[in-house]
């Protein structure tokens, strides 16, 4: 394994190239948003310039050419997360569009009132949201599973939680506090309760190799803009015969194998979850990004993000002994590089603002997980996170810029 | 460009620290309302106690937390409108929102701002006025509007509540 070079890496993507405030960037948003290599442009660029044409419809030659590199891209998301076929990946806008699939196809087909849906404090409103609104039209019941105070699923009342439940629904990585958790046992536990276990990957593909078939899943759902993909484009991965069995979910084009004025007969897998011309040039340059990854191999982007995570973790309780409240794991082999703080007395909103003045990036709010945030009883935090173009450099810049808010908010 | 001095003037960062009218009111006769700004999780809670007889607020207490200028812009509005009447409070309202930049007739389409001059011309906002750094930065301004909005949201209330 070769260590990653973050300086060589960030000369591959062109937004480190400009400067903010007349400064160089210091991105640290990437649990957001990550910035894209060249290789992403190229990619897309390749397919508008040279053989841009819809896919899946024409016999022409660069009708096939698109269609070749889309399903192409496909077969690249499918190795990245080791599915068993490449079948089972259906190309969606984003990983919150594939939670919805699910609650729409799956869950609406499947559940009936007073069935069970487990989710757990940590997850994103992407995963909570699509759920209460089936409770709301189902009477389908949400139960919880509780954090410890040291920022980890609490798996002691797990059975009990997953008796009678028809799904458990969770995140492989919280975007707030990086936890990363243990997916293998929790599906074994769902799976003995006759549940099924939906993943949202979507934090945690990037950083870490995914393997559905490891996790023994049943769902999983990731976004490639978190991976250095272009927007509007991400993956649902489900079992083959899951997928099989599910209605389908949007309709129209692509979708269907015959259409007469009073039914429609549905596509084969994934197509058939796929309606209307789908985001190819955004899959193609998914793929870009990929290889991209694949290049770097994720064994080393995870040992960096360890590496700079524990440099960061150390670095703000050295500095911030008192002042400074991280909210998350310490130990770096069960978390990823998103570390959220907050300072006593100063608003996390002020403490963004302040680190803009020296082109740090960083997130403020609640990072679209409010139920977490109730828990933790914090309104807001500041939320630092790291990727494979950061390095030691970016974390001292926060640390001075941090040590700049804290002398003007004289607190 | 604007550097942090022209958005945190001493003035707010003073207000923020030491809040001005902190606390609660007996509910009625006072009107209880929150304002939320979702984005970031500020939160504004006021207690206003209108004198029907004079038209003018008698008393405002304000809670809630959030960034300093949602919280220092909230201070400075309860101690602004306190004792004011409410054709006061309407005239500070617009005043202040012209200083954010927020030309409500402008959006309306009613003119071309030039009658909102005149009618501001005169209106002292005082201590207010610390806050127009926050326009270099447009992505601050809802928290300094939001103490506004949900003042005028509690006057609207309060006006279309039954009388006690």
């Amino acid at each position: 394994m070769t260590a990653l070079d973050p300086r060589t890496i960030r000369r591959d993507f062109p937004l480190f190239e400009r400067e903010v405030h007349g400064k160089p960037i210091v991105y640290l948003d990437s649990a957001s948003s990550a910035q894209k290599p060249r290789a992403v442009f190229e990619a897309m660029d390749d397919v508008y310039r040279r053989y841009y044409a819809n896919v899946h419809r024409g016999v022409y030659e660069i009708a096939a050419e698109s269609t070749n590199a889309f399903e192409a891209a496909r077969a690249k998301v499918a190795r990245f997360v080791n599915a068993n076929r490449t079948e089972e990946i259906v190309f969606v806008r984003n990983a919150t569009e594939a939670i919805n699939l699910v609650a729409y196809t799956w869950a609406r087909k499947n559940l009936v009132a007073g069935d069970a849906i487990v989710l757990s404090h940590m997850e994103h409103h992407a995963n909570v949201v699509p759920w209460l609104m089936l409770a709301e039209e189902r009477g389908v019941e949400l139960r919880w599973i509780p954090m410890t105070p040291d920022f980890r699923l609490d798996l002691t009342n797990l059975d009990e939680l997953l008796a009678g439940a028809r799904l458990l629904a969770v995140t492989a990585m919280s975007n707030v506090l990086g936890t990363i958790n243990d997916i293998r046992p929790l599906a074994d536990a769902a799976h003995a309760h006759d549940a099924l276990i939906l993943v949202d990957a979507c934090q945690f593909a990037p950083h870490v190799a995914t393997d559905v078939q490891a996790w023994d899943a049943d769902f999983v759902a990731f976004s490639a803009h978190k991976m250095c993909g272009p927007t509007g484009i991400g993956g649902l991965w489900a079992r083959y015969e899951l997928l099989n069995e599910m209605p389908p979910f949007l309709g129209g084009g692509e979708m269907i194998r015959d259409v007469r004025l009073d039914s429609f007969t549905t596509n084969d897998v994934p197509w058939k979850f796929e309606a209307g011309t789908p985001a190819f040039v955004e899959a193609i340059g998914w793929g870009a990004a990929i290889d991209y990854l694949t290049d770097l191999g994720m064994p080393a982007v995870r040992d960096h993000e360890m590496q700079l995570t524990r440099y960061a973790l150390d670095a703000l309780r050295a500095r911030f002994p008192e002042s400074l409240k991280i909210y998350g794991p310490n130990d770096v082999s069960i978390r990823g590089g998103a570390v959220s703080f907050l300072f006593d007395g100063i608003h996390a909103h002020d403490i963004s603002q302040v680190l803009d003045e020296d082109a740090v990036c960083a997130r403020a709010g609640h990072h679209c997980a409010k139920p977490l945030m109730r828990q933790l009883g914090v309104p807001a935090t500041t939320r630092a996170s790291f990727y494979i173009y950061n390095d030691e450099a970016d974390v001292d810049a926060l640390v001075e810029a941090l040590a700049k808010a804290e002398k003007f908010f004289g607190l | 460009m604007a550097g942090l001095e022209d958005l945190y003037r001493e003035i707010i960062l003073d207000h923020y620290r030491s809040p001005r009218n902190r606390g609660e009111l007996e509910v009625p006769p006072a009107h209880k309302v929150e304002g939320f700004n979702p984005l970031c999780g500020d939160e504004v809670v006021l207690y206003i106690d209108v004198d029907p007889e004079t038209e003018t607020v008698r008393d405002i207490k304000i809670a809630g937390q959030g960034c300093s200028i949602s919280q220092a812009s909230t201070s400075m509005m309860s101690s602004a409108v306190k004792g004011k009447s409410l054709a006061e409070v309407h005239q500070l309202t617009r005043a202040f929102k012209a200083l954010m930049s927020i030309h409500e007739s402008k959006l309306e389409g009613e003119g071309d701002g030039s009658d909102l001059e005149a009618e501001l011309e005169g209106v002292r906002l005082g201590d207010l006025e610390a806050l127009q750094g926050v326009v270099k930065f447009p992505v601050r301004i809802k928290c300094a509007t939001l103490a506004w909005n949900t003042l005028q949201q509690g006057l609207d209330e309060a006006e279309h509540a039954p009388s006690p």
